[in-house]
Formats: structure tokens, sequence, C-alpha cells
């Protein structure tokens, strides 16, 4: 996994609350094995009825354009699991999302694929919010990791807090596989415990 | 210290504590799809890791595979590449897969508990956010990425943070037709879209106790659309009853060991929970959603609400609601005229679903102009159903009986509505979008949506049946 320790780049403000996995990268009919996940990133509200480009959508904004850093509201990311709509943030560089929630397997895919989950507290990310709208594009925000720091035009410095373990993760850009191979005696102790006493949880078989 | 059954189930199912901080929980079966199984597969080739338990993990053919008669790989041409890739790599890595043209195919939420893979107190996973629905039977499930996929395939484990623990206690007893869908859609409506958020949770209360599995399946399929981590409903006799014979399952001597053991699945009396909610069933009406979110939910003889009516926070996403949906408040969601009816889905197309829909049909017809479709949701469900006449029952009605899969769920198989439908649907999500471009969902219960389709309009199901006796 790519590490992640700064990243700067414009923030765009997206200013709702509960946008689902289904918004964000939406089911095309015409997929396949190899996704074009830089085009799948809020495909449908980029485009209006006819196809043209929907020029209001944030994104589409020329201040916008290159955004790296995505700011929204609460509960990001709900519904399916699909980790295509991380995959799209990554394909367009956007590398922080600002939120004040986040849905769970979200989050959990941000972190699997170097995406900065940046949780703040209601009031600062209202306050933080209004900046990014006031800001409007013109100069980039730097997002530190190490020192757990945004900063940029229209204001200070704002601190952040992130679980340890998952700052470690991503500032390290860990293989989350090949951490936890380290842990194989104890996996194969589990099974033969588990064979010992649930041995009906040790087999699958079609008894047929 | 009373420990919750989430407790036990946790507790006996850790490996160990990783470096930074997570723990590593160990999946005791591991069911794939073909929309993501291939990225898997092609990322472990890459780094030369091998998959760990083929013997564990089990595959389906559910999300791209068409519905007509008589499908193969290229009916849906969409889905040809995703149907060969699996076959491929379950081959090549020795896993069982319920292919096409398996018997045994189906839905993975509706295939692993029917062949018994889960088991009660097992832990189970899915690179589906819809893997909870054996939570009916009493197992640990959770939806999963891409990349925790890959990792349980390579390990066969999983590693995450303990999740808090919720419990929901569900109260009185169901009326005439008001199901476990339109309890679950109640429940979603009170807590919201994110009430669930970081939970496991218990559900519990006479109202679940009297429900029989496939409800329950129902109950926990929707945990996810209110944002819970998981969901279950501790086993009982009926959970041991409805297993009983089941292929998959321990057999003879083992089956009674297991059995014994399953027996003790349950929260301690005393044991509490980081939060508790209760909601009384009883006097609750069939349920309908009138929004894109599955909160936005109203009785069947409700209402859009007024925006004034709404909590704040949920006016924004109401006024969206009220633009896509093209609904004004104040109008009354029974009578609305509707394009289509869809019944199935991991929510609800289980035999017993099929037979509620069938028996507000039978004997009557579709509207005019409304395209309605039936899609058992395994082969098994389909042959039952036919057994008993079903399938006769639907398509007397004119209604389109399909061969299983996730259909017009999301529309990965090509079932979709035309843009500016009003669909009445049994599935889990109404997002804009998900039945097909422009197409309006109204989620509700098979039998709101089967009496539906014969009225032409939103129908309550208990006005449709008491018009006809
Ligand atoms: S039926 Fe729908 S929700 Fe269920 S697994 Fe298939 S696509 Fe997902």
């Amino acid at each position: 996994m790519q590490p992640f320790s700064t990243h700067t780049a414009v923030a765009a403000p997206l200013l709702k609350d509960d946008v689902n996995t289904d918004q964000i990268a939406p089911v095309l009919p015409s997929r396949g094995l190899k996704d074009d996940h830089k085009a799948m990133l809020f495909y449908r509200a980029r485009r209006r009825d006819d196809g043209s480009e929907n020029p209001d959508f944030v994104l589409n904004k020329p201040q916008f354009r290159n955004a790296g850093i995505l700011v929204t509201g609460n509960n990001f990311g709900a519904g399916s699991s699909r980790e295509t709509a991380v995959w799209s943030m990554t394909a367009n560089n956007i590398r922080v999302i600002v939120a004040k929630s986040f849905a769970d397997i979200y989050r959990e895919n941000c972190l699997q694929n170097g995406v900065l989950p940046i949780v703040l507290a209601s009031d600062d990310a209202d306050a933080f919010i209004a900046r990014v709208v006031q800001v409007n594009g013109a100069g980039p925000f730097t997002v530190d990791l190490v020192a757990q720091r945004i900063s940029g035009p229209g204001g200070p410095d704002v601190a952040f807090a992130i679980p340890a373990a998952d700052r470690t993760r991503l500032l390290e850009g860990l293989d989350d596989i090949g951490l936890t191979l380290k842990h194989m005696a104890e996996i194969k102790q589990w099974e033969q415990r588990a064979a010992a006493a649930q041995p009906w949880l040790q087999a699958a078989k079609d008894s047929r | 210290m009373p420990r919750t059954l989430f407790d036990k189930i946790w507790e006996s199912h850790l490996v160990g504590r990783r470096a930074d901080g997570r723990d590593l929980l160990y999946i005791d079966r591991h069911v794939l799809h073909e929309l993501h199984a291939h990225h898997g597969f092609a990322q472990l080739e890459k780094q030369g890791r091998p998959i760990r338990r083929a013997d564990l993990t089990f595959a389906v053919q559910d999300h791209t595979v068409a519905t007509k008669a008589g499908r193969d790989d290229n009916t849906n041409p969409s889905g040809a590449a995703f149907l060969k890739a699996m076959r491929d790599g379950t081959r090549k890595a020795g896993i069982k897969l319920f292919d096409i043209d398996d018997p045994d195919q189906g839905i993975s939420h509706v295939v692993a508990p029917e062949l018994g893979i889960v088991l009660p107190g097992a832990t189970h996973a899915v690179p589906d956010s819809h893997a909870s629905t054996v939570g009916g039977v009493g197992a640990l499930a959770f939806g999963v990425g891409t990349s925790e996929m890959t990792h349980i395939l390579a390990t066969q484990v999983m590693a995450m943070k303990r999740p808090k623990s919720m419990r929901a206690r569900l109260e009185g007893k169901l009326g005439a037709h008001v199901s476990a869908k339109d309890v679950a859609l109640r429940l979603i409506a009170e807590l919201g879209v994110a009430g669930g958020r970081g939970y496991v949770v218990e559900y519990a209360g006479a109202a679940v106790r009297a429900m029989p599995i496939e409800q329950r399946m129902t109950l926990c399929n929707l945990n996810i659309e209110m944002g819970g981590r998981s969901g279950f409903v501790a086993p009982d006799d009926t959970t041991f009853a409805w297993l009983a014979g089941r292929p998959y399952l321990p057999q003879g001597e083992l089956w009674d060991r297991a059995l014994a053991h399953w027996r003790t699945l349950k929260s301690d009396d005393d044991a509490t929970f980081d939060r508790d909610v209760a909601l009384d069933c009883g006097t609750l009406e069939p349920q309908i959603t009138w929004g894109t979110d599955p909160s936005q939910v109203v009785g069947i003889s409700g209402r859009v609400p007024e925006p004034a009516a709404l909590d704040a926070s949920r006016r924004p996403a109401a006024e969206g609601a009220f633009a896509y949906m093209d609904l004004k408040p104040g109008t009354p969601l029974a009578g609305l005229p509707v394009n289509r009816v869809f019944i199935g889905s991991c929510t609800n197309s289980r035999l017993p679903d099929l037979e509620v829909a069938a028996a507000v049909v039978r004997g009557r017809k579709v509207a005019d102009g409304v395209v309605a479709m039936v899609v058992p949701g395994s082969s098994t469900v389909k042959r039952e159903a036919e057994a008993a006449g079903l399938d006769r029952v639907f398509r007397a009605a004119g209604f389109f009986w399909g061969e299983s899969g996730c259909s017009m769920c999301a529309g990965g198989n090509g079932d979709r509505g035309l843009p500016g439908e009003r669909c009445v649907s049994t599935t889990n999500r109404n997002f804009e979008n998900r039945q097909g471009p422009k197409v309006r969902t109204h989620l509700a219960s098979p039998a709101t949506a089967a009496a539906t389709a014969i009225a032409g309009r939103i129908a309550d199901v208990r006005q449709l049946l008491a018009g006809a006796a």
C-alpha cells in the first residue's frame, strides 16, 4: 500500500450527509473486470440527463477539477461495501476525506488503500466546511498525518485525531496481509483448539 | 462478568492482537461472489500468496446472472467476464463454486444458510454489505470490502476493532399482513441510516422470538441499512428445527454435540449492552419508503411528510428525495400509480416470502401496464416454489417468473426499470438510480408489493384482501 505522510491539494466541499457508495461509484451497465475507476467517481452527479457535463456539480467546477481533498458531512460512504468507491477516489488523487463521520465499511476500505479518513467533531467540521467554501479552491490545503494537522488558506491550523494504530498503518503503508501472517502460529493454534472443541467449525462438507 | 452473546462469539473467535492494535477474528465461513472475487484471486497470485482455507470458502454466481429461462453466461453480456473469472479462479484455488447452472445456485445470503454452510455461533464474512442476513440463524457475519476479502482469503482471519454492542428489543405481536420487513423499516426510520454505526445488534424480544427463520433473516439483512456492523438473533428451538438436516451441517453424533453447544448460545440475563433500544411492534401497520434512503418510511396509510414535521437534520435529504421521487409533501402513499413491482433479493426472496405474495395474487391479475417480476433467491427456492405451484399462480396473474439471482435489486444483471418509473420493490435500497437510472423505488414487504401489482397503485394489502372477502 502507498504510504501516506502529507498530502497537499485543493479541498472541495461536498455539502451533504449520508453520501452512499451507489452515488460515489455507481454500477454502470457497461462495466467489466477492469473498470475505469477515474471516470467512475460520482459518475451520475457529474452528468446531466442528456449526458453532458453538469456544471453545478462541485468536482466539475473549474476551481475543483483537481481537488485532492474532499470535505463532507455525516455518514460518508453508506450502503454497499464496494471498494470501487475508494478506488475511484485514489484514481482521482483524492487521498484525504474530511467528514463528520464515516460508514464503518467505507472507513475500513479507506485505510486499506492509503486514503486518510479524518473525522472532525461536528462544530470543528462545520467551521472547516465553512472555511473550505470560503476559500473556494483559491489555494491548496496541506494535510500532515505526522503532525495531525491541516493547514491552508483562510484560517489557523486545524488539529485532528486518529487512532494511533490507523495512523501508523497509513504512515508506514503497511502490508495488511503481511502484518497478519506474522500471527500464523496463533492462527494454527486456534484451528487446532477449534477442531477439538467444536469440530463442526473446522469442516464444511456436503453430506449428500 | 455477565456477557452478551456477541461477547461470547467474539471472544471465542479471537486469535490474537496485531501490532497495530486490531483484533484478529477467525472466520469460520467465507462466501464469495463474482463481482469482487476476481480482484482477490488476481492480487494473491501477484503476491505469490496461497489461499489458506479453500475448504472453508465457498463461492456463488449471483449479482450478474440473467433471470431468463435457459440462461447462460452470455444472456447478460456484461456478466460473462465475471462469471468466467469466478469459474477459473475457484477451480484453480479448489473452492466450491455454486455456478450459474448448479442446482444449489442463488444469492449468497440465501444459499449459505439454506445449505447449512453457516452455523449458529459461527463467524462469517462476505464481500457484500448484506452479509448479516445469516444472523437470522445466529451467526455473526461481517460485510467486507475487497481488500479485507483478500486478507481473509490469505489468512482466514479478519483484522478489526471490536465493535460496540446494541440490543434492539422488538416487542408485541405483529398484526395480520405485517412482517419482519415492516418491523425493520420502522426501526431504521426510528434510528436513522447511521443509527447502528459501530454496533453489532442483537435482535431480541417477543416479536423476534415469534418470527420464523426466514423473517429473522429479513430483519438481520436490513441491519446494514441503519449502518450496523453486524446483526443477529440468538438461536433457539425454531433455529435448530429449521437447520436440522441441511446438507453442510454436522451430521449424526456431531450434530448432537453441536446442538448441545448451540443451546448455550445466549446473552447472560444481566449482560449490559452499550446501547439498548426498544420498539413496540404490536400496533405497526405495513410500512413503505417514500424517499431515497431506507429511513424515509411511513405506514401504508401515511403521507409524504411535511418538511416542518421532520428533524432539521433530515430536511435537506428529504428535499432532495421529494424532487427525485416526484412527490409532494402531504401526498398519501396508498393510491400512487406504479409502473413496476419487483419481488426478490436477499431481503425477501425465500419460500415463505413467495408464499405470502402468491396468497395475495392467487386468482387475481396484475393491473394493466404494470411490469411485475418474481425472482426466487435461490434455485432451491425456485424448485420448492414450483413444486407448490406458486410459479403457476404468479404466471397466471401476469408476473414474470425468473431464474434465481440478485436481478433488479441492484440491476447488476441488466434487469432494470426505465427512467421515471415508479417501482415497489421488496429489496433493501431505494437509493437514487439503484434499480435503473431515474427509477423511483419504494421499499415494502412481499405482501404490499403483491397487492400493489394487482391494484396498479401502492396498496394496503389488508384492504385489498378485505375487499375481496
Ligand atoms: S440481492 Fe441485492 S443486496 Fe442482496 S446481495 Fe444481491 S445485489 Fe446485494
